[in-house]
């Protein structure tokens, strides 16, 4: 599969776009016309081709801006990536997943060779040529998981298992919907779910750490979150609040279709060999709302879900200034037909 | 929600290594490698016993580095319920089994600066996966290993000769010596863990004088892996499939819903991981819990219990499957 890689920004005149194909492939979030927060997990298993889950570490046309995004948040804010002394055997663990799986996905772009620990990675879209050995951190340029994850989209957290509970201590985060790798690395599972409105009342985070714990080598898993974004901006951080904050009071009823943004997270976990550690992989999509609507059952059901919203999940989003102004320009998209079950277009 | 991931192997080889211990070595089926994993990690063995399917928890002992082929101890028992019986008097080389992903309960601390690893006999096979790694990854270690006799004890001549006997100290039974655990725990720097590997009474026994010299509880692990005990025989209504069954004696419920076609969660099958948990509908009789996963509250609750070790004594339990 050839792809024709974007030439786009997530900042200052944000020219990110999606291209037809791209809007077919969005994993949009919603199986049905209304949302509330569940255990909603399931098997991590290839499905269409052409899908988002074609391949379990999904390569797009978004690639080479996204790394060039990510460089320039690293650049400004070396604390995006973190790992603690005792992550090295899981960073290995990452580094291989993510060759692994984009060698696989994608022989045109990425080739790996092995030869005992002697490693030969091959990087076509961003002219990466590098061996090195295994295990040996002195052989690349930075740590192993710093290395990988400059060269994979989504953000990727490194979560050690001890005590019966999971720790959030390492990752590399610039793609993220509001939280902070530097404020949380180090906090267990209960911590750093610790905002989150209502779902703990309902049990939904004793339920998904049980569930989590016993997570099985070889059986990743994966569920669906979102959000929304004004303007395709990738980094929307606490660090950087005072960039992406008041642009949520720039949404006027002529600028929704370009500048209001579906954000839809593709999480996986993945039993990690050598440490017993969990990676979880954030994978963002973006979507503009004229992009969205191209989609007839999308419109119409994204309509009903923002219109329905709870308000203290509308407030925990950060939707509550715009939603008014969005679901009244998305109420001329949705006639009142029935809509089909399930997330895929009809 | 069910996905085999199970993976076809060969026996490759069989070693009598000790008195009454034999290793296995299993290797694909198919050439593949087989995945790499943690040390104290196990696998589920599935065997077919003429028209009885066996599966039970081994913990691997090989290099967790090594994907061409696992290696598991099985211990002769004198009242095997079948699997350990199997592996010694039935299963040659060349047979083919199926193994489970490699599943790890009892997994080293990644921040510990000092390991001390303890061993009860046939319990040491887990703890030679860890060590394995420990010296690949250049961590300070050592092992206290108690036998029965020198002849019943496997591997500790090896072991001694790989690590040296400053690392690797044997204690046997027979010769009056015993593991000196007071002494060994009570003079440790701060980020000593402490794993223990062995029958119940010595786990609890080591668990125990840590926790009297002030150890923290995060910095102590163990792993036991309970064979379900027998019991007497009595029905298990399967509310959601809809089927009556017979779990018999020396049968687990989990044991016999899986002989009844229904598929169940499990992980160890040994009480421990909290996978097969499953709700009690309504029971005629008594609970006989003997896991080591549920808190006291949920076993006087009556209404949860894990199928893989415990059952009733009574006439009918009915439970939501």
């Amino acid at each position: 599969m050839n792809i024709a890689f974007n030439d786009e920004t997530f900042r200052d005149d944000f020219t990110f776009r999606n291209s037809p194909q791209a809007i077919r492939r969005f994993p949009f979030p919603f199986h049905e016309d209304s949302y509330m927060y569940a255990v909603n997990i399931e098997p991590h298993v290839p499905l269409a081709r052409d899908s988002a889950y074609g391949t379990l570490i999904d390569v797009d046309e978004h690639y080479v801006a996204e790394m060039h995004d990510r460089a320039l948040v690293l650049k400004e804010d070396p604390l995006r990536y973190q790992a603690l002394p005792h992550m090295m055997t899981a960073q290995w663990d990452t580094l291989e997943l993510l060759m692994e799986q984009q060698a696989a996905g994608y022989p045109e772009l990425f080739t790996l060779t092995k030869d005992g620990d002697r490693w030969h990675w091959i990087n076509r879209p961003l002219n990466i040529d590098q061996h090195f050995t295994f295990g040996d951190p002195a052989t690349l340029p930075c740590e192993p998981l710093e290395y990988i994850t400059r060269q994979a989209q989504g953000d990727f957290c490194l979560i050690d298992q001890r005590d019966g509970n999971l720790w959030m201590d390492a990752g590399m985060v610039t793609t993220q919907a509001d939280w902070s790798l530097d404020f949380d690395i180090g906090m267990n599972f209960m911590e750093w779910h610790g905002p989150v409105p209502l779902a703990h009342q309902i049990g939904v985070f004793d339920r998904a750490l049980k569930f989590l714990l016993n997570l099985q080598q070889g059986r990743p898993v994966r569920r669906l979150n979102w959000t929304m974004t004004i303007n395709s901006r990738l980094d929307t951080s606490p660090e950087n609040y005072h960039k992406w904050g008041p642009d949520r009071a720039t949404v006027t009823p002529e600028n929704v279709g370009h500048k209001v943004h579906l954000r839809c997270e593709l999480q996986s976990l993945w039993r990690l060999p050598r440490s017993n550690g969990i990676l979880f992989v954030v994978r963002c999509f973006l979507i503009k709302m004229e992009e969205l609507v191209t989609v007839p059952k999308w419109g119409r059901r994204f309509h009903r879900v923002l219109r329905d919203l709870p308000p203290e999940l509308a407030d925990y989003k950060g939707l509550t200034r715009y939603r008014p102004t969005t679901v009244a320009w998305l109420a001329r998209h949705d006639d009142g037909a029935p809509t089909s079950a399930g997330f895929f277009p009809d | 929600m069910s996905i085999n991931t199970e993976m076809s192997v060969r026996v490759a080889a069989i070693t009598q290594v000790a008195d009454q211990v034999r290793r296995l070595r299993f290797e694909r089926v198919d050439g593949q490698p087989l995945p790499v994993f943690s040390g104290g990690a196990h696998i589920v063995v599935s065997m077919r016993d003429g028209t009885i399917l066996r599966r039970n928890p081994y913990s691997l002992m090989s290099s967790p580095a090594d994907s061409s082929g696992y290696e598991i101890s099985v211990l002769a028992v004198e009242k095997s319920r079948g699997g350990s019986a199997f592996l010694h008097h039935k299963l040659k080389v060349g047979d083919t089994l199926a193994i489970s992903q490699p599943i790890n309960l009892f997994p080293i601390d990644q921040r510990g600066r000092k390991h001390i690893l303890m061993a009860g006999g046939i319990g040491i096979t887990p703890l030679m996966a860890m060590m394995d790694q420990l010296a690949r990854e250049d961590r300070s270690f050592e092992l206290h290993y108690a036998v029965r006799t020198r002849s019943h004890g496997a591997y500790w001549r090896e072991l001694q000769a790989r690590y040296g006997a400053r690392r690797v100290h044997v204690y046997c039974d027979a010769e009056q010596l015993f593991i000196p655990t007071a002494q060994i725990l009570g003079h440790q720097p701060l980020r000593t863990h402490l794993y223990v590997c062995g029958p119940a009474g010595m786990i609890k026994g080591v668990l125990g004088t840590a926790t009297q010299l002030g150890w923290p509880r995060q910095n102590l692990h163990s792993e036991e892996f309970l064979a379900p005990p027998p019991g007497t025989v009595f029905k298990a209504v399967l509310t959601r499939s809809g089927k009556a069954i017979t779990v018999h004696s020396h049968q687990s419920i989990l044991e016999a819903v899986e002989a009844a076609g229904v598929e169940a969660p499990y992980l160890c099958r040994g009480g421990a991981c909290g996978q097969c948990e499953t709700t009690v509908v309504g029971c005629d009789g008594a609970l006989e819990h003997h896991d080591i996963f549920l808190e006291p509250e949920d076993k006087t609750s009556g209404k949860k219990i894990m199928i893989c070790v415990s059952r009733i004594s009574g006439s009918e339990i009915r439970l939501d499957l």
